[in-house]
């Protein structure tokens, strides 16, 4: 099947170039509540529906809460580190600590249908557009 | 102890390479942790996105090469409308000493953390004397 070839370089630095450039944008300037702090989100489109990716890794599955209220979606938990008794440590570049961050959605969408998924230190949320704020296409009669 | 401390968001540093690359996309500096206890020496890095498959850890010459490689495929379909940080590989090596059982390392993977225990050798671990 042709149509789905897809240069996986290609799709790559696609994304690359994307990401750079958005970073600039103002996109959720106003919408977001403390740009900046932790965790870092990355939100993409996806069809109509929103995919908020964030990095959260070493973070317990059972130390993470998620809540959604109207257009707005808390993430809060901890990030503990154990080293265990008796251990000297070298380097330390990991950091621990608690977070908590409001995530601000400038289109309506339906806090009930969001979807979450953790795997492998990064937390997907899938943010469904409510159905009142999809275009619809009027027919010319 | 610091755990009510607020956490900061850290930015990735990329790999600064000797040569140049021939495989597209960046690498990044896994942030990591290491610390010794009596019978190990344990490695900690931090690869968010990475699969457990796409782990390559190798000793070649006293260095301990550690590379995880991100997914792209999941990206496909996705337009980014707000970004705070960069997807990339990772990658990090380190110099170990000869007083690892290099034979015994093993690796292992949680939540986007990777544990790496280098078990020391005999004549490393530290011994009491008896004071007679």
């Amino acid at each position: 099947m042709f149509a789905g070839f897809s240069d996986p370089f290609e799709a790559l630095l696609t994304l690359q170039r994307a990401l750079d450039a958005r970073v600039a944008s103002d996109w959720m300037e106003r919408g977001t509540a403390a740009i900046g702090s932790f965790p870092p989100i990355n939100i993409f489109q996806k069809d109509a529906d929103l995919v908020a990716v964030v990095e959260l890794p070493g973070v317990d599955k059972s130390d993470l809460e998620i809540e959604a209220k109207e257009n707005t979606i808390r993430i809060r938990g901890k990030k503990t580190i154990a080293y265990g008794e008796q251990a000297s440590v070298h380097r330390r570049e990991r950091i621990s600590g608690v977070f908590d961050r409001t995530l601000s959605v400038p289109i309506r969408i339906e806090p009930d249908r969001i979807k979450a998924e953790y795997r492998d230190g990064i937390l997907a949320l899938f943010i469904p557009r409510a159905e009142a704020d999809k275009p619809r296409s009027i027919k010319v009669s | 102890m610091v755990d009510s401390q607020e956490l900061q968001v850290q930015q990735k540093r990329e790999v600064e390479k000797k040569t140049e690359g021939t495989t597209p996309g960046r690498a990044f500096v896994p942030v990591t942790d290491i610390f010794e206890t009596p019978e190990t020496l344990t490695v900690v890095l931090e690869m968010p996105g990475v699969d457990r498959n796409s782990i390559e850890a190798s000793v070649e010459d006293d260095v301990v090469t550690i590379e995880g490689r991100i997914d792209f495929s999941k990206y496909e379909g996705m337009q980014p409308v707000y970004t705070e940080y960069n997807v990339g590989h990772y990658a990090r090596s380190f110099q170990i000493s000869n007083k690892v059982d290099q034979s015994k390392i093993s690796a292992q993977m949680k939540d986007g953390v990777v544990t790496i225990v280098l078990p020391k050798a005999e004549q490393a671990k530290p011994r009491k004397i008896q004071v007679s």
